[in-house]
């Protein structure tokens, strides 16, 4: 079983690497780009003994008071079976 | 008075601090180890620079997690004072020890140059030695430096003055073209709210002999013996 974590800045955060990934793809002629945001991808491989809900539970855990900063980013987490 | 410097993996101005605490303000000072949690027989500590844990996940994080820190977080529940430079203000938001967040720099860049910076509040241990509105200047080396907090920590820190050092020009003007890394307000350093701990990014470790450029960051730690001296007295 794995916990996928992403975690993005918030939207009220500039995001400089973001609007400079923006710029080099616009002058590589990529076309109707509104905005780039760039941010993390967790994979964590768990217990398969874990039941999902449990998973979850730690894996939400494990994002809110590590993986993220509350203060400047948010996150998602997906398990995957 | 007895200092301690906390050193992490990666921390690369912990000699400086030492150096300045031996030598220029003629006190006793220990490394600490990140896993040590004894903190008992010290006064004051400071967090240094560098780059603990590569910066792995974000500036700070990792360290923010390390045994010594709920240590340190006590100690700072104690009203002793705690000085975090450059990654050490890193470390001190992400354990919550001081508000906001520092992100990358606005422009991108790796900056490593002298700043002028404006001292915004004197009512610090760590700058009561200082006079409000005096400009000093000191190196600052961070890709990490770009102060980023919601509206109403923001509000917070102007209303309880706790808005310590402001990217400034020689003369002391805050501007735009001055805030070197984007940081809300131009803020370079700010205190907590019980002003014990200050975090900065500026180096005053690194702006103690003339030979480096300045002395301007002698005042900061001639502050915080001045203020042990009076607790002691």
């Amino acid at each position: 079983m794995k916990a996928k974590v992403y975690v993005t800045l918030k939207p009220s955060v500039l995001d400089p690497q973001g609007k400079a990934i923006k710029h080099s793809v616009e002058l590589l002629g990529y076309a109707g780009i509104s905005d780039v945001r760039q941010g993390k991808y967790f994979e964590i491989s768990l217990d398969g003994a874990l039941a999902e809900a449990d998973a979850r539970e730690e894996a939400t855990r494990m994002a809110r008071e590590v993986l993220s900063n509350p203060i400047i980013e948010d996150f998602r987490v997906e398990i995957d079976q | 008075m007895k200092f301690g410097v906390i050193v992490f993996p990666g921390s690369n101005c912990d000699h400086d601090a030492y150096h300045v605490i031996s030598k220029h303000v003629g006190q006793p000072v220990d490394f600490i180890w990140h896993r040590d949690t004894d903190l008992s027989s010290y006064d004051a500590l400071i967090i240094p620079g560098g780059f603990s844990y590569g910066d792995y996940l974000r500036a700070g994080a990792l360290a923010s997690f390390s045994p010594v820190m709920n240590s340190v977080k006590k100690f700072a529940s104690q009203d002793k004072l705690v000085l975090g430079i450059c990654n050490g203000f890193q470390i001190l938001c992400e354990a919550g020890l001081l508000p906001g967040a520092l992100i990358r720099n606005r422009e991108l860049h790796f900056i490593c140059e002298h700043v002028n910076v404006r001292v915004e509040s004197t009512n610090t241990p760590f700058t009561q030695e200082l006079n409000r509105g005096s400009v000093l200047t000191m190196p600052i080396a961070h890709a990490e430096g770009n102060f980023v907090c919601d509206d109403a920590t923001f509000a917070e820190l102007q209303r309880e003055d706790r808005i310590i050092f402001r990217y400034c020009d020689p003369a002391g003007q805050v501007s735009d073209e001055t805030n070197v890394n984007g940081s809300r307000d131009n803020i370079a350093g700010i205190c907590s709210r019980g002003r014990n701990v200050m975090g900065l990014m500026p180096h005053p470790e690194r702006a103690c002999e003339d030979a480096l450029g300045s002395s301007d960051g002698r005042a900061v730690f001639h502050s915080l013996a001045g203020a042990l001296a009076s607790v002691a007295a």
